[in-house]
């Protein structure tokens, strides 16, 4: 799919009010249309020709996301805040649990701010393809930009909520203790991929199972207990550590604490198990949805 | 000319469980399972249906196709797996050049976005640049008449409103390859005229556009050539104006003429029978579609079998919604005296620019006149249908108007004077 500037003279056309701009190219892309292969494979030059579409889409996401709400844009602070005061509360005051060597409280919204990202971008992934239901039966564009849209979109949810942990650490003095600060957006990174492994598998089953709205928001409720959101993993038996490192998101928080916190530096052992285990649900994940895609224009 | 796009044998099966329930719940999914592992399937729901089965043809650059079939004839389906929407079962198609496709008006427009930035949305979502949209901007703006209404949220607009915003932003697409479904029948007549007007211009510098209507007026006008589908196959590619003839003729269920073989089968009583009628030209010849601007001769052939009572022949002719247009019966019958018997033919001229177009449908009968009453001796209800199109040229009651239908069930030519008062 290439654009290529015209070489001879357009035919001459009729004038009118308003005449057709764009000169008819010379140089006509080629395209074949077959039955769906057994196996696709993900075209990476038709991605590219495609990323307006992409940014398009993670725009309107961003803007179409406070619109008609009052607070407006203030939620992405907000909503962190609120969970992690909860958190504070409930488990730092009463039940006590382990925050190590951090103060409780910037341990907790250093955790709360990476899992709510994931908690929007899974969820935003995940209905994606329904919510935009018109566009997938109406017109053409390589569905993978849906899922891959809504996990761009949150992003600017987190860096509106980075502010909130800023005011945190300037209280509890708790600084990055220096060129670590850079792996923050690895991490970012990481929780990104798992999400959007997740969100390939589940908005394919949703086109077919509107299951998958109900599941989100209990597997999204238990998550944040499994990935080390209001205590430090590290406090844990090891026995248990290694089980949990089986959660991308463990590794995420217990990274971005290091980077961020100057928390104690992450097991990268474990850290690396849970980059695996995103590696292999971005794959499962990718698959199920290349062949799915074929039909979602059928069964959605 | 080289080839825009060559099908060859394109199908496409579809379950038909997969259309009725649109999607199941995993439940019932597990439950079927279940049922299969236990051996206890009853009826598997193995029913298929063939959107489109073996559909070849080619399209030269530069033509304009019209794709007419009834509702379900698979027109839709056609255009979804050329567009990539869905996939064919089998089959392939080449395509050479830039598509771009216009299934629904307004593809993506997200209510809480204002008209400018549904104007990006929209346009980007169906293939164009973000700085091919920024250059077009007042264009569009303009063809759309919102101007005033840009910066508010699309979810405040009259519907007629978003769809010619919705219609402009399509209108300035510019792909080597435009496949327009059934859109053009939204909006008011003055714009869907703009619209159609648009899209001459777009094939008039060699664009191919492919054109899935079931506005036969629209379908004449811009179309070179026309594909019938019918039941998911081809049924008939040529002409416009012949294809879409045989097309109307299949549905309407009568032709242009009928005769029957013998007094015994003919409608009638035991004074008259019918032998043929036909719907003709000026020249006698039996017609399907008749211009407008020409007259049209609805002829019955009968047979009296006894000398009696004078007969005389009545028509009664039917719009394209079977709404009653008029009736007429001939005024030339000789009341006062007997009729013999033998073979008469009587002919009703329908003057020129006088019916309104579409399938016209009508009923004949002969009578005799029994004072105050008339007495239908013989009468074939839907006997003769003609099409009646208007080329558009600008002489006929639509004057340059050519977008939408002039509703009535007449559509005469009058005389109009119009000057300058002040």
């Amino acid at each position: 799919m290439t654009e290529t500037r015209l070489k001879t003279p357009p035919e001459p056309s009729a004038p009118t009010q308003e005449p057709l701009e764009q000169p008819l190219r010379a140089d006509r892309p080629t395209f074949t249309i077959r039955p769906a292969p057994r196996w696709p494979h993900l075209d990476v030059r038709e991605l590219w020709h495609y990323r307006e579409v992409l940014a398009t889409i993670v725009w309107r996401d961003i803007v179409v996301r406070y619109k008609q709400t009052f607070l407006g844009i203030a939620w992405a602070v907000l909503v962190p805040a609120l969970t992690a005061i909860v958190y504070i509360l409930v488990f730092g005051k009463f039940a006590k649990f382990p925050a190590g060597d951090t103060a409780y409280p910037s341990l907790v919204i250093a955790g709360v701010i990476p899992m709510q990202y994931f908690s929007s971008a899974v969820t935003g992934s995940s209905l994606s393809l329904v919510t935009n239901l018109p566009l997938v039966t109406k017109v053409y564009f390589p569905r993978v930009l849906l899922p891959f849209a809504a996990v761009l979109a949150p992003i600017i949810d987190l860096l509106v909520a980075l502010p909130v942990l800023l005011v945190l650490m300037a209280v509890y003095g708790t600084w990055p203790q220096g060129v670590q600060v850079i792996f923050a957006p690895l991490f970012i990174a990481l929780a990104l991929f798992t999400a959007l492994g997740i969100g390939f598998l589940l908005s394919a089953a949703n086109v077919r199972y509107r299951d998958v709205r109900y599941m989100i928001p209990v597997f999204l409720q238990i998550l944040p207990l499994l990935s080390g959101v209001m205590y430090d993993v590290s406090q844990l038996p090891e026995k248990w550590q290694w089980i949990l490192s089986l959660n991308p998101m463990t590794g995420v928080i217990a990274g971005w604490r290091w980077a961020i916190l100057g928390a104690s530096e992450p097991n990268w052992l474990q850290t690396l198990v849970g980059v695996g285990t995103c590696a292999v649900l971005f794959v499962i994940g990718l698959t199920v949805f290349r062949i799915s895609e074929p039909r979602f224009a059928d069964t959605i | 000319m080289a080839v825009a796009i060559e099908a060859q044998e394109l199908s496409k099966r579809y379950r038909i469980g997969q259309m009725q329930a649109a999607y199941g719940t995993l439940r019932d999914s597990l439950s079927r399972t279940a049922a299969g592992l236990l051996g206890r399937v009853e009826e598997r729901e193995t029913k298929e249906l063939w959107a489109l089965r073996d559909v070849s043809f080619n399209v030269r650059e530069g033509e304009a196709i019209g794709v007419i079939g009834r509702n379900g004839a698979g027109k839709s389906t056609l255009l979804k797996v050329l567009t990539r929407i869905t996939t064919p079962t089998s089959g392939r198609a080449v395509i050479r050049g830039r598509v771009g496709s216009l299934l629904e008006v307004g593809t993506g427009f997200n209510p809480e976005l204002t008209g400018r930035e549904n104007i990006f949305l929209n346009g980007s979502i169906l293939g164009m640049k973000r700085r091919e949209i920024q250059r077009k901007l007042d264009q569009i703006v303009e063809f759309s008449g919102v101007e005033r209404f840009l910066d508010t949220p699309v979810k405040r607009y009259s519907s007629g409103m978003g769809v010619r915003l919705a219609f402009s932003v399509a209108a300035h697409l510019e792909p080597d390859i435009l496949l327009v479904d059934e859109v053009l029948a939204v909006g008011d007549a003055e714009f869907q005229q703009r619209c159609l007007g648009r899209m001459e211009d777009f094939s008039g510098t060699g664009r191919t556009v492919v054109f899935v209507s079931h506005n036969m007026q629209a379908i004449n006008q811009l179309c070179d050539r026309v594909i019938w589908l019918d039941g998911g196959e081809v049924q008939e590619d040529g002409d416009p104006s012949e294809v879409v003839t045989h097309y109307l003729h299949s549905a309407s269920g009568s032709g242009s003429r009928i005769t029957w073989p013998d007094d015994e089968s003919a409608p009638g009583d035991d004074l008259v029978r019918l032998q043929s009628v036909r719907a003709v030209d000026e020249d006698g010849e039996t017609i399907d579609t008749i211009d407008v601007r020409r007259p049209v001769g609805v002829e019955l052939r009968y047979r009296v079998l006894r000398d009696g009572p004078p007969t005389f022949a009545k028509i009664k002719v039917h719009d394209r919604q079977g709404d009653l247009a008029f009736n007429a019966l001939d005024t030339n019958a000789q009341w006062q005296e007997s009729q013999s018997a033998g073979v008469y033919m009587s002919t009703a001229w329908i003057p020129p620019n006088f019916l309104n177009e579409g399938t016209t449908s009508i009923d004949v009968a002969v009578c005799t006149l029994r004072a105050p009453k008339l007495h239908q001796r013989a009468a074939k209800y839907d006997a003769v249908s003609f099409y009646v199109f208007d080329p558009g040229d600008g002489d006929s009651a639509r004057g340059r108007f050519i977008g939408g239908h002039l509703r009535g069930v007449v559509r005469p030519l009058l005389d109009w004077t119009t000057e300058r008062v002040e």
